[in-house]
Parts: C-alpha cells; structure tokens; sequence
C-alpha cells in the first residue's frame, strides 16, 4: 500500500532555484506595494514585469541547455513529507506564455491609466496591479507545482486574486457575477480538497511522481480523482459549468478580463491534463478522458451558437473562451498513447498544447482590442460599430489576427493545433470529434467575421471616437495577435520542447 | 455492527461525511448567499473532520499518529477562513448597492430598478 521510495523521488537542479524565484518575485511585489502605497505601484509593477520576463528566460534557456526538468525540492525535505518544484517542457511553455501575456496586458494597463491621470493612482488601478502580481504567482506556482495539497492553495490564491478582478469597477452587476464565480470556485476547490484527503489518505503521499509509480486497488482512488476533476471542471468553466463565466469576463475591465480569459482558466485545466495523464490508472484516465471529450464537444457547439447569438463584443469574446476551452478537453481521448508511445508523444498533445497557447495569446489580443474600442466610443454593442477599422486600425487588425487562430485558419497557431487534433481524430478513429472540430471552426469564423464585417463597414456618418487613442494603446493587442500567427511557424509533427523531462521521451515518434 | 465497536477513526470519519454531506444539500439548494456561505464552512468543516479520520487512522505512510494531516487541515483552515471573509465583504457591498443577498433577484431586477 505504501509507495514510500527507498532513493529520492526528486533531485534538485542547479537551475531549480529560478522557479523559486518566479513564484516569489511576484509575491514580494505585492508585498511592496503595499507596504509603499499607491505612488510607488506602478513603478513596482513596471519592474517586476521586467524581472519577471528575464526569469522566464532564464528558466527556458536552462531547460534549453540541460534538456532536463529544471526541480527545487524546497528545504531539502523530499517528498513524501516534503514539497517540490518541478518544470518540464510543458511547463516552461506555461510559464513562458504566462509571463508574455502578463506582460503584454500590464503595457495596456498602463497605457490605460495614463489617459486620465487625475484617478491614476486611485483605488482601482492599484488594486488592479496588486491583483494581477497575485495571479501571476499563483499561475506560477500551479505550474510548477509537484504537491497537490500545494497545488490546492495555489488554486485558492488564484481564484482570491481573480474574484477581486472580476468586480474592480464595483458596480453591481460585476459584484452579482463575482460572488457567481467566487460560489462555483469554492465549490470547486472544496471537492478538490476531499479529493486530496481521500487520496492522502489511500496513499500517505501527495507528491504527483511518487503518485503515478503507486499501485491502486480499491474504489478509492478513482473516487478521489473523480471529485478532484469535478471540482476543477467547475473552476475551468466547461460546459455545463460554465455559467458563472461569461457575465465575470465581460463585466470586468477589459485588461482584467484577458487575464481571466486567456490564463486564469487555463490553471485548472493543466491541472486536469496532469491528474489524469500522470495520476490516474490507465482505465480511469480512459474512461475520464471519453466523458471529457463529450462535455468538450458540447462545449464547442453550445457556446460558439451562444457567442454568435451575442450583442455585445466581450460578451461575445466571452462565450467564444467557453467554446475554445471545449477543444483542449477533447484531446484526452486523441492523446491517450499506446504501449509504444506515450500520450506526450501523439500529435494530439502537441495540437493541445498549441491550441492552449494560441489561445491565449488570441484571446488577451481580443480582450484588449475589445478594451481600446470601448475606450474609443463608450460602449461595445457589436451592431452600433459599423466602421470602427477607420478610427483604430491596430486594433481591428489585432481582432482580425487573433480571430484567425480562434478559426483555425493559416497561418496561425490555432490552424496547426485544430489541423493536428483533426488529424488526430481521423487517424484514431473518432469522426464525430473531427466534425465538431470542423463545425467549430465554422461557427467561429461566423462570429469572427461579424466584427471584422463591422470593422470594415462604411456607414454614411463615419464613426468618430469620443477621444483620441494613443497607438501604445492598440499595440499591445497588436503584439499578442501577432504572437499567435506566430505560432503558425512551428512545424506540423510532435513538438520535442513540449516533451523534455517527462519520462520515456526519447522512444517518441510520430505515429 | 454496534456503536461501541466503531472505532474513534471511523467516528469520526462518518461525521465528517455528514457535515459534507449536509454542507453540500445547503450550498446547492439554498439560493441566499449568506446560507450558501454557511454550506460552505460546514462542508469545509466535514472535509476537515475526515482529513482528522485520515490522521488518526495513520493514513497510508504507516506512522502511528500522522502529523501530516494536521498541518494540511491548519492551512485548509486559514484558506477557508479567507474565502469566507472574501465572500462575506462582497456580499456586504452587493447588499448595499442592491439591497438583494441573492443572485438571481439581482439579475432580474437590475433593468428594472434603472427605469
């Protein structure tokens, strides 16, 4: 029953230290900043971004030179008492998409509160950077995290700093949408939780390598994994629980809400991929994985017809994150492996992983072109913006770029990750998979095109903003967007960064 | 199997189970959020009294008395503590703008109270 190991589980690298310091640098800015106060916020954020991204280098260029896991066993106390941290390709892919995207949207905030430089250092824009330096740590710890009773309280520290997020402008309506969220995150992380003492219990470990060498008898364990993926699902908002999601994202402000959109439900989600391919036994991770693909698809369908039915731009934008999410749940299946090659092996988990990407980087570019609009005319009602491409071109632009990946068009990130999962899908079998991933695409470009439609109208009066919009702040839209055609670059094969320092990587082909 | 022949352990692990139990029937059911609020301490409370079922079995490590448990319900405790004041802060400032503690009265009638 005990899977005490005899020789360490973990050995620390020289670069595991780094991973330290992503967690915790942005921790000591939150500190700060509130220990100086309000004037010296945003200095503090600008530099911790700063730091934040050469840290991140720093880790990729580690990972890149030793080709191994970069590990920190904190303490030097090994697991099973103690905790450690560990990065692998996926991870640093992680990190590194989290950083750029943090980075990207702090240039937009900031370029934001220059606009009106009376409230620049009011109560909502420092809440906004203290918040959005606590989410990036908790997303930093999520994903180099070992422990699952760790990883529980980086999942709460997430959900603590998004709430907030959700209703910075304090009206009511954002209040109703983030005690909505704040109620489906609780529920979720307490199942989570029982899940955890279910499993400690079973196995006197929680360390997720010394879990997936133990052997599992009994209904115990499946039960745990079962109300651990339950409680996560209702964090990571896939359909049917994705009802708090849509009033949260778009009621929040529009830097905000492409950190919600693009990151914070990402962390849930990676945490499903690692329970299910890393924990769970193969049977249950078989079986997780069929019931996920359906809830995935149904996802995909229900949310893009909903997406197409908005008439508000971030509502849209919204409803559109639900439907995409949908797409890396049916990766499970695709990626289940075989004996001779592991589930990171497939080109399923290289489609997954680009499409988690690429989404990100579409979705924050979309948010914040959505944000420079409603700062340019005041409000984001799709039908009352016919020719908005005249006045804000990056920004239309930006749209157009991001909405490409979102339909899995070349060239883009999301054309070679849906192009790979619909591979995939044929190769292994699952038709009715591939044509959602058709329908998908599809429905996608219908409601990516109602806006590039509205971009490109010449109406008889010409749209004029209520005031002028600096270029720096488009531009950061631009740089994701652009980031996400990018994405398009990496060839059509099994991505081997992706695969460093998970086991048995080296008998990874393409099948 | 009699009351006497349950072991401490398992006590405790079936009331814990109860808590949960009852935590989750309100937090579903109950549509005020100050009850849901309270769903959530107890079913956070159940969850704890397991862990506590957990420690005192041994768990699986084979200790006598595992302490690990322990530390994990301190820290789980301080986490729900923080929920529940986040929770009940936004509530408050929800009431006062609205005058509602539920969710679905505060969707409905928002249109409303503007015309």
């Amino acid at each position: 029953m005990s899977p005490l190991a005899t020789e360490p589980a973990h050995v620390a690298t020289p670069g595991g230290v780094l991973l330290v310091l992503a967690v915790m640098l942005p921790v000591v800015a939150v500190l700060l900043m509130l220990a100086l106060g309000p004037r010296w916020t945003r200095r503090i954020a600008l530099a911790t971004l700063a730091i934040g991204l050469l840290v991140t280098i720093a880790i990729l260029a580690e990972l890149l030179r030793t080709g191994e896991a970069l590990t920190y066993v904190v303490g030097g106390w090994q697991p099973p008492l103690g905790i450690a941290l560990r990065a692998d390709g996926t991870s640093v892919a992680m990190l590194a998409m989290t950083a750029l995207v943090i980075a990207a949207t702090g240039c937009f905030g900031y370029a934001q509160q220059q606009l009106d430089p009376a409230t620049s250092h009011g109560r909502a824009p420092t809440s906004f950077w203290i918040l959005l330096m606590a989410v990036w740590s908790a997303l930093n710890a999520i994903f180099v995290g070992e422990d699952l009773f760790n990883l529980y309280v980086a999942l709460e520290l997430l959900t603590f700093a998004a709430v907030p997020l959700v209703c910075l402008d304090g009206r009511a309506e954002t209040m109703a949408a983030a005690l909505r969220y704040l109620m489906f995150a609780l529920l979720g992380s307490l199942l989570y939780l029982l899940g955890t003492a279910l499993i400690y219990g079973s196995f006197g470990t929680l360390d997720i390598s010394l879990l997936s060498q133990a052997s599992a008898e009994g209904p115990v364990f499946p039960v745990a994994l079962a109300l651990m993926i339950a409680g996560l699902l209702a964090k990571a908002a896939l359909f049917p629980l994705h009802l708090w999601l849509p009033p949260a994202h778009a009621g929040a402000p529009a830097s905000a809400s492409a950190v919600l959109s693009a990151l914070v439900i990402k962390a849930p989600f990676f945490l499903i991929l690692r329970l299910v391919l890393d924990v769970a036994p193969p049977q249950s991770a078989a079986f997780a994985g069929q019931f996920l693909a359906v809830l995935g698809a149904a996802s995909i369908l229900f949310c893009s017809v909903m997406a197409l039915r908005q008439a508000r731009l971030k509502l849209m934008i919204a409803y559109s994150t639900v439907a995409q999410i949908g797409y890396l749940f049916i990766v499970f299946p695709l990626a289940s492996g075989s004996e001779t090659l592991p589930p990171w092996g497939t080109i399923a988990w290289t489609g997954g992983a680009l499409q988690l990407i690429s989404h990100a980087l579409a979705k924050a570019a979309m948010f914040l072109a959505a944000g420079a609009i409603a700062e340019a005319y005041g409000h984001d009602r799709i039908s009352d913006l016919g020719g908005f491409g005249r006045a804000l071109p990056i920004s239309a632009a930006a749209f157009g770029l991001a909405g490409l990946s979102l339909m899995g068009i070349p060239p883009s990130g999301g054309f070679v990750a849906k192009c790979l999962l619909l591979t995939a899908a044929v190769i292994g079998g699952h038709p009715w998979l591939a044509a959602t991933i058709l329908a998908g695409g599809l429905l996608a470009g219908s409601y990516v095109f109602r806006v590039v439609d509205r971009a490109l109208a010449t109406p008889a009066i010409p749209l004029a903003p209520r005031k002028p919009i600096p270029r720096r702040l488009e531009l950061a839209a631009l740089v994701l967007a652009v980031a996400a055609v990018l994405l398009g670059l990496v060839p059509l094969q099994p991505f081997a960064f992706l695969q460093i320092g998970r086991p048995d990587s080296l008998t990874a082909v393409a099948p | 199997m009699s009351v006497a022949a349950l072991g401490p352990a398992t006590l405790f692990g079936l009331c814990g189970a109860a808590l949960a139990g009852i935590g989750l029937f309100v937090v579903i059911t109950h549509s005020g959020l100050l009850r849901r609020i309270v769903g959530f301490n107890i079913l956070g409370a159940g969850i704890f009294l397991v862990f506590g079922a957990v420690a005192r079995r041994g768990a699986g490590a084979g200790f006598g008395g595992d302490p690990v448990p322990q530390a994990l319900v301190i820290t789980g405790i301080v986490v729900a503590f923080s929920a529940t004041a986040l929770a009940v802060a936004l509530l408050q400032r929800l009431f006062d703008l609205t005058g509602r503690e539920t969710l679905e009265a505060a969707q409905e009638h928002s249109p409303r109270s503007e015309a």
